[in-house]
């Protein structure tokens, strides 16, 4: 871990029990889900690190983990070199690094006014003394572009992307150094979406915070994030700065998924799509790479090795986890729809 | 115009009482498709744009009720047509697509059966008939093993697998027009990619007609020869996609894709649209966008600007249309 590192997830695993009745548990048949397949990750003081990837993919489960609200099975997660607890963070670990869910709807409480909800934080936390903090409650809603009396208000007297400011003020409360958004624009309008981002962005600047940003939406990870890591089925498949990445791909899947989003400019009519088949069922993985299965370009050894994340020897910026990095022609891509 | 239309919708009203008063989700839609063409309906929600294609086939909700305008269909009137003449059209000539296939499948009847149910019904064929014609569409929208997997039930399949037996349906006997309502939100962007391939070129081969909704400007230039902007119940501008996309001549065109990230040009800054949508129960007057809009004049709070016809058919509801032909230069 380098000084320049203020996040470091080492072999994290998380896994799920599912469809595991309890006759199936009494026979010990149960069924884990890997969701978090052992993987590694750094983060960088003040950057802002898109993890991308499916449904699926693990992104969230992984961005969980990192926040502590999924304890991770197995692994570690290190912020600036101190190994967090998987479960039970103290008060000021868990101020230390805070998230922003995907729908506002449904992660304020309901019952809270908003001046409420921050007050309470800044209270429990120690955050400002007590003499401060309605002083602060107004600050953090003038952070975030709320009016001064929103803090008498209920979620429910908001629009979307004013609950996701919100969310935002909540989250930013305790002065985190690493803030979490999950999927933060997926649920507003595109109008509505610019404007969070553009706060997001200027948060990010003014209060030096590192950004980890869950997206599927590659337009929007292109415009706000500097690097980017790629999950495919519970592991990082890719990872590079994020022009570096959109310019030059190297794990075949990542070429798929640049090459599957839409355009504003329509693009030739070939019929055949950037990715063939669905993934496979998370429960029954392929042996060997997870991504095979729907490679252009698998040959026999992705059958039989798992291959690692490595970094390329032009470039120890990108890493790709692929037998034939680098050679992600999708030239010879079966023509069948 | 040009030629007989497919589809002819002319200033539709619909309104809904409620208990804040008298909503209009749609106040005065009008929109043309030829045939064999494709035409985006765009919009952010509330804007009116799957009330407005739930409304062609007769499908709003039971308090919603078309109050005035008409809906032309190759020359038939549906407003006000039966339910028993609708169901002559309805899967028959005109299909739809729903977001959400787990939804809108039968969750107990196995897919080859609810595939293979249309032809049987409207096109009179035998059983054995249908089931046969059933694994060839399962085969034409790409889905494996047809004969084995025409006995699965919907929970079977992945949401890519149910959208493509969703297609199935839809195509089962073949339609003039296809009604594709947010086809691909719920997908995966490589499943979404797959998808929106087939139906372009499945509607290709066969000259099918598409009406296709959604909030996603890329996905309509992927699929779209044409495409219409709606806000707040009314269509704002409409034309050909190339043009719309790339010269808007509708302020709340030019900001829609002003504030979405474009993937290739990811150096522009995003400028949102200021405000919220207004309040369908008391829409603002004048221009319905003017509280919003940085080009506003006195004018825009006092006249209604019509939907105004300009070259070709291309068409806006903006008084002072221009003044985005300036903004767009300056952006570039």
């Amino acid at each position: 871990m380098s000084a320049q590192d203020i996040l470091e997830a080492a072999g994290v695993e998380v896994s799920f029990s599912v469809g595991s009745s309890i006759s199936a548990r009494l026979r010990h048949q149960q069924h884990l889900l890997h969701a978090v397949d052992g993987v590694d990750l750094t983060v960088r003081k003040g950057e802002a690190l898109a993890l991308v990837g499916e449904s699926g993919s693990g992104k969230s489960t992984l961005a969980r983990a990192i926040a502590g609200i999924q304890p991770a099975n197995r692994g570690q997660i290190k912020l600036d070199g101190k190994v967090l607890p998987a479960r039970h963070r103290s008060r000021a670990d868990q101020r230390r690094i805070q998230i922003v869910f995907q729908d506002p709807y449904s992660s304020l409480n309901p019952r809270l006014t908003v001046g409420g909800m921050l007050r309470e934080l800044l209270r429990v936390h120690h955050v400002v003394p007590r003499g401060e903090v309605e002083a602060r409650t107004q600050e953090l809603l003038r952070m975030v572009g709320l009016p001064e009396d929103a803090a008498g208000a209920l979620p429910r007297q908001f629009s979307g992307g004013q609950r996701q400011r919100v969310a935002i003020a909540r989250a930013i409360a305790l002065r985190p150094e690493v803030l979490v958004a999950d999927e933060p624009v997926s649920a507003l309008d595109v109008s509505v979406q610019a404007t969070i981002l553009n706060l997001l962005q200027e948060l990010q600047s003014e209060l030096g915070l590192t950004l980890l940003f869950i997206s599927h939406n590659l337009a929007v990870v292109r415009h706000l994030c500097d690097r980017v890591a790629v999950m495919y089925l519970g592991r990082i498949i890719e990872v590079a700065p994020t022009e570096v990445l959109f310019a030059n791909p190297r794990h075949p899947y990542t070429a798929g998924l640049l090459a599957a989003i839409p355009r504003m400019t329509p693009g030739d009519e070939s019929t055949a799509p950037a990715v063939k088949g669905d993934p496979p069922s998370p429960l029954a993985l392929p042996a060997g790479c997870r991504f095979r299965t729907r490679c252009p370009i698998a040959q026999q050894i992705c059958a039989e090795q798992d291959p690692a994340l490595i970094a390329s020897s032009e470039n120890p910026e990108h890493s790709a986890a692929c037998h034939f990095a680098g050679q992600t022609s999708l030239a010879n891509a079966p023509e069948t729809v | 115009m040009t030629g007989a239309l497919q589809l002819e919708v002319s200033d539709l009203r619909v309104q809904i009482a409620s208990h804040g008063g008298v909503v209009r989700p749609i106040d005065g839609v009008s929109l043309e498709i030829a045939p064999g063409e494709a035409v985006g309906l765009v919009g952010e929600s509330g804007s009116g744009k799957s009330m407005t294609l739930k409304s062609i086939l007769g499908l709003l909700p039971p308090d919603a009720k078309v109050t005035s305008g008409s809906v032309v269909f190759d020359g038939t009137e549906l407003t006000g047509l039966s339910h028993s003449r609708l169901n002559k059209i309805r899967g028959r000539r005109i299909a739809m697509i729903f977001q959400e296939p787990m939804s809108a499948l039968n969750p107990v009847m196995r897919v080859g059966n609810q595939i293979a149910e249309g032809p049987r019904v409207h096109l009179g064929m035998s059983r054995a008939q249908s089931v046969e014609r059933a694994i060839d569409l399962m085969r034409r929208v790409g889905i494996p093993e047809p004969e084995r997997r025409f006995r699965a039930f919907p929970h079977e399949f992945s949401g890519g697998m149910r959208q493509r037996v969703m297609i199935a349906m839809a195509l089962s006997c073949d339609p003039e027009l296809i009604l594709c309502d947010e086809p691909t939100t719920a997908l995966d962007v490589t499943i979404q990619d797959q998808i929106l391939r087939l139906l372009a070129k499945l509607c290709h081969e066969s000259g099918t007609s598409l009406m296709f909704v959604t909030h996603d400007l890329p996905v309509v230039a992927q699929v779209c020869h044409k495409v219409a902007v709606m806000y707040a119940g009314r269509i704002v501008e409409r034309g050909t996609v190339s043009e719309v996309f790339g010269r808007p001549l509708h302020p709340y065109t030019l900001g829609l894709l002003r504030s979405a990230p474009d993937v290739d040009r990811p150096g522009l800054s995003l400028v949102p649209i200021p405000g919220s949508p207004p309040s369908l129960a008391s829409p603002p007057s004048g221009c319905r966008f003017h509280p919003r809009c940085q080009f506003a004049e006195e004018d825009c709070k006092v006249t209604d600007p019509p939907l105004r016809l300009l070259d070709g058919d291309r068409a806006t509801a903006c008084l002072h249309y221009e003044r985005c032909l300036d903004q767009m230069g300056t952006d570039t």
